[in-house]
C-alpha cells in the first residue's frame, strides 16, 4: 500500500534523512511540514494535513512536538507518536511516575519546588546524588552531585538563573552502573534493536560520544521494554535502561528517538523496521477496524 | 560553487541534500542550514534551544 506520509520536522538530521530514504524507496509519497514556518489554529493549519494518511513526529524541539501533535489529533489527522505519548516522555516526572505506575522498576525520585525542599531530598538520598531538568535531552544539565557544597551551588544557579522549569527540583538516586547503560529502540513495545552505550564518563548518552555495541535483547529486557512502552502509550520509542544489582531499571523514555548511532552499531536495518511499523499504523488508521497493529 | 555566508570559504556539498539539512562549514565550523537545494541555498542555522533533542 502506497501511503502519504507527513513529516514534522524542524531540522533534518541523519536519522530523518534515512527514514525519507526509505520512505522513497517504497513508493510512498513524502510531504515534508517544516512546523517553523506554519500556524496552527483551531479549525486547522496553514497545511493541508488532509492530505496525508499518516503524520510522523519529528520535530526536535519538545515544545513544538507537544503542541503540533496535540493539534493533529484536534484535526483527526492521524499522527505517531501521538501527543499523550509525547506529554508523557517529554518530561521526566510524569515518566518516573507512567514507569512506577506500571509496576516497571524506575530509580527512586523525589520532587521538590524550593530549594531548601530539595535540600532534604538530597541529603536523604546522600551523595552522590542526580539532579536533572525535567525537560532536556542529551544529557544536558546533568548534575551529578557529591557533597553539599556541590549540591547548594546546583540549586542556587538553577533557582536563579533558569526558567520557571529549573524550580522543579527533579532529584533522582544516583544508580552505580557499571560503566554503561542500554538503549532498545521498540516499535509498540517490541523491540526492533538495542546497544550498550559505554563510557568513562557518568553520562553514557550518544549524544556525548559514549562507545555503542550490540546489545542482545533477552526475553527479561523484551518484557521490560514492552511494559514501559505500555505505560508511557506506546509508539516509537528510545527505551533506557541500566543494570543494577537488582535487575534492571528504566531511567528514560525518549518519544522523537534518535537512531543513527544504533544504525550505525548494529545489523538490523532500523529505518526499514521503523518504516514497516509506519505503514502499519497507516494501514489501521485507514482501517480501524484491522485492530491493533504492532509491526 | 556555493560558500560559506559566515567566512566565504568555497563549500562541497553532497548530491543527496535535503531542504532542512544541516551542514558544517569546514572551514570556520558554522552550522548552515539547507534552505533550497537547486540551487542550494544556505542560511546559518538557528543556535541549540533548551529543549532540542529526542
Amino acid at each position: 500500500m502506497i501511503v502519504d506520509v507527513g513529516l514534522l520536522y524542524s531540522r533534518i538530521r541523519k536519522d530523518e534523512k534515512l527514514l525519507l530514504e526509505e520512505l522513497r524507496s517504497r513508493g510512498h509519497e513524502v510531504h515534508k511540514v517544516d512546523v517553523r514556518k506554519h500556524q496552527f489554529g483551531l479549525d486547522g493549519a496553514s497545511v493541508d494535513f488532509d492530505a496525508m494518511d499518516i503524520v510522523l513526529d519529528r520535530t526536535l524541539a519538545t515544545s513544538r512536538s507537544l503542541y503540533t501533535t496535540r493539534f493533529l489529533e484536534a484535526y483527526d489527522v492521524p499522527v505517531v507518536n501521538g501527543p499523550e505519548t509525547a506529554q508523557v516522555c517529554a518530561d521526566k516526572v510524569q515518566t518516573s511516575i507512567a514507569l512506577s505506575q506500571a509496576g516497571v522498576p524506575t530509580p527512586a525520585t523525589q520532587v521538590a519546588f524550593t530549594v531548601e525542599s530539595a535540600m532534604e531530598a538530597i541529603e536523604a538520598f546522600g551523595y552522590p546524588v542526580v539532579v536533572k531538568p525535567v525537560i532536556g535531552s542529551w544529557g544536558r544539565l546533568m548534575a551529578r552531585i557529591e557533597d553539599e557544597h556541590a549540591a547548594e551551588a546546583v540549586l542556587e544557579h538553577k533557582a536563579t538563573l533558569g526558567h520557571y522549569e529549573h524550580k522543579v527540583f527533579y532529584v533522582q538516586e544516583f544508580v552505580e552502573k557499571p560503566g554503561r547503560d542500554l538503549r532498545v529502540l521498540a516499535v509498540d513495545g517490541r523491540p526492533v534493536a538495542g546497544m550498550v552505550r559505554s563510557s568513562d564518563h557518568w553520562l553514557t548518552n550518544a549524544a556525548k560520544g559514549a562507545e555503542t555495541s550490540e546489545l542482545k535483547i533477552t526475553p527479561e529486557i523484551t518484557d521490560l521494554v514492552q511494559r514501559a512502552s505500555a505505560a508511557v502509550g506506546g509508539g516509537l520509542l528510545g527505551i533506557d535502561l541500566m543494570e543494577t544489582e537488582d535487575g534492571y531499571t528504566v531511567h528514560e523514555v525518549n518519544h522523537t528517538v534518535e537512531f543513527k548511532a544504533l544504525t550505525d552499531t548494529v545489523d538490523v536495518d532500523v529505518p526499514a523496521a521503523v518504516v514497516d511499523w509506519l505503514e502499519g499504523k497507516a494501514a489501521q488508521a485507514a482501517d480501524p477496524t484491522q485492530g491493533e497493529v504492532t509491526a | 560553487m556555493t560558500t560559506c555566508t559566515e567566512c566565504g570559504a568555497d563549500l562541497t556539498l553532497h548530491d543527496d541534500l535535503e531542504v532542512g539539512e544541516i551542514i558544517d562549514c569546514s572551514t570556520c565550523g558554522t552550522e548552515l542550514e539547507i534552505t533550497a537545494v537547486d540551487p542550494p541555498v544556505l542560511e546559518r542555522a538557528p543556535e541549540l534551544d533548551e529543549d532540542w533533542g529526542e
